[in-house]
């Protein structure tokens, strides 16, 4: 473990990504909008579906770059907004699969 | 952790409220016999039983516990009978039920589609409204007057919302209810709603998904999917509780402060003895007070602008107890082995920056994160209607009209999910969404529809008048952004 702070500063708690995480991606990976950058660490895609996270991620971005929200965007919402038991999905209709 | 610890956070005795627990239960937890009350959810009676580290976490292996205890974070997720991601915090205990503390990112069940109902109905109405909070109670009830028939779903086990938890006098016009407390708003709403022939309630119900043709897709008690379609939507959802970026903020014992509230004023368990508060605004500063009510001491609170946010009378209340208010300063990092047990504070400058050499630690077992909400917009994303960030109104919200009407026409928004405000402006919303929603029906005619009018009328000037002054500032300029966004991007004026 090293002894930055950022290192222990959880930005998405589902995906365990640190602050660390995120300004490498933004300064090294040059992961400049929330999409790519989400696609990069995977924030956001746990059971919660972002929303501790994205709007600490939208504020790590907006002091890194100075980008406006129209330039750092929103990530789509897909269903499940909540965690939900696949199970209920095998529903038995029509006699398909 | 001793047998003796178990129940000793409960609540007994409490200068508001009145806690009447049902009958008792047991749930096991690692195979621990756990005393529970009916009608309580697993986080609440694991937390009256000690328990503070729900989860660990998938790659850092950090122990985890509630943060906003509303079913919207995920961070309580627990193995429940053999299910992995399910949110303990919503979740009502069952007698006989097996809780474990989920590892990383859980485990396939061993049964594969074990008990799932395979059925899945299909469920119409005028007016289907997600969300039971303030907003959805008051559209539901005014809908039902005005002759719609009405779906009201909710994924916690009772209605209310956050209402439920608010056991302090509201605040606006005497015919709102102010001087009346939410809890007492809320039970009599809850009462007509159960009462009316035509509102159907289907409570521990999950909307996860708007599909394509307007269908709403939801699981009902974790088993069941259902699937709805309404003549016309009001997307309810609430807010998010926001988090803050410091050193082990995910702590167990960091928690948003409408969970501590939920835990004390909903299920009758202390938080904790020891609290530090994070931000002085109206929730912070009300938080604070009824957590003194419930018998936990605050030790500070902490606030990173230059002065107090909350009202003047709130505020006040705080300061007569002794209660230190450090304003110009932040958190800087929470420690303690696997849960709180204590804060380090630091002083800001005038760049928001820390002020290095000012730092200084305060014991305490729970950090209370009163730093704002955020709207809960994803279904509306979903549903195709237009999202824009106004920070006026706390984030991205789905753009409405006055008459609370989003871009897709037919699909509504009220309350906090339309931007974050307060209760008594929710249910106003509420009211005016499903007026709104019954027009558009032609409903209602005659004698009913020219009063329907007049109410209409009324409650938007009750908006105004609410959003007036310097408090009601930023609601009324979020709003105002949303009316003419909803302009530009349909080219209708309202």
């Amino acid at each position: 473990m090293s002894d930055s702070p950022d290192e222990k500063i959880i930005i998405c708690r589902c995906e365990d990504v640190t602050r660390a995480d995120i300004l490498k991606a933004i300064r090294e990976g040059g992961f400049t909008d929330l999409e790519s950058l989400r696609h990069h660490l995977n924030i956001g895609r746990g059971p919660c579906q972002g929303k501790t996270c994205i709007p600490l991620v939208i504020r790590i971005l907006r002091q890194e770059t100075g980008a406006s929200m129209e330039e750092i965007g929103l990530p789509t919402a897909r269903p499940p907004v909540r965690p939900i038991p696949l199970g209920i999905l095998n529903v038995n209709e029509g006699g398909g699969e | 952790m001793s047998e003796n610890d178990i129940g000793t956070s409960r609540i007994d005795r409490h200068p508001i409220l009145e806690f009447h627990r049902r009958k008792e239960l047991t749930i096991y937890y690692h195979g621990r016999p756990i005393l529970a009350y009916e009608g309580e959810t697993v986080a609440s009676a694991l937390y009256a039983a000690g328990v503070r580290t729900f989860s660990y976490s998938p790659g850092l292996d950090r122990p985890r516990g509630l943060f906003c205890a509303i079913g919207k974070c995920a961070s309580c997720v627990m193995n429940i009978d053999g299910i992995s991601n399910v949110r303990s915090c919503i979740t009502p205990v069952r007698n006989g039920m097996i809780v474990e503390e989920q590892k990383g990112a859980g485990t396939f069940p061993e049964t594969t589609v074990g008990d799932y109902e395979t059925a899945s109905p299909e469920l119409e109405a005028d007016m289907v409204i997600i969300g039971g909070g303030p907003a959805g109670l008051s559209a539901a009830l005014e809908a039902a007057d005005l002759g719609m028939s009405v779906l009201l779903l909710d994924e916690n086990h009772q209605l209310g919302g956050q209402l439920i938890k608010q056991t302090h006098r509201f605040f606006g016009s005497k015919e709102h209810d102010a001087g009346v407390r939410g809890v007492t708003i809320a039970k009599s709403m809850i009462e007509k709603v159960e009462a009316s022939d035509k509102v159907s309630v289907l409570l521990g119900t999950t909307a996860f998904g708007y599909y394509p043709g307007g269908v709403i897709a939801a699981v009902k008690e974790n088993k069941q999917l259902v699937k709805i379609t309404g003549k016309r939507v009001l997307l309810a959802t609430g807010a998010a509780e926001n988090s803050l970026a410091f050193e082990n903020n995910d702590l167990p014992g960091v928690y948003g402060a409408g969970a501590a509230q939920t835990l004390m004023n909903v299920y009758g368990v202390k938080p904790g003895d020891e609290v530090l508060m994070v931000g002085s605004g109206n929730v912070g500063v009300i938080v604070s007070y009824q957590l003194m009510q419930a018998g936990v001491r605050i030790k500070a609170i902490v606030e990173a602008m230059p002065k107090i946010g909350a009202y003047f009378v709130h505020a006040a209340k705080i300061r007569r107890f002794g209660v230190p208010i450090y304003v110009g300063h932040s958190i800087k990092r929470a420690f303690g082995n696997g849960k709180v047990e204590g804060a380090t504070i630091v002083k800001l400058d005038d760049k928001w920056q820390p002020v290095p050499g000012t730092e200084f630690d305060v014991k305490c077992d729970v950090i209370c994160l009163s730093v704002g909400l955020h709207p809960s917009y994803e279904l509306m994303a979903q549903a195709g209607c237009a999202i824009k960030f106004i920070p006026e109104l706390s984030g991205h919200v789905a753009v409405h009209n006055r008459n609370l009407e989003t871009t897709v026409p037919g699909i509504y928004v009220a309350g906090d999910s339309s931007g974050v405000e307060e209760a008594s402006i929710a249910m106003m919303e509420g009211k005016v969404a499903a007026i709104s929603a019954a027009f558009s029906l032609g409903k209602p005619v005659g004698e009913k529809r020219k009063e329907a009018d007049q109410m209409l009328e009324h409650t938007q000037k009750q908006l105004e008048s609410l959003r007036d002054g310097p408090f009601g500032a930023r609601g009324r300029n979020g709003k105002r952004k949303s009316f003419e966004l909803y302009e530009q991007l349909t080219g209708a004026r309202v």
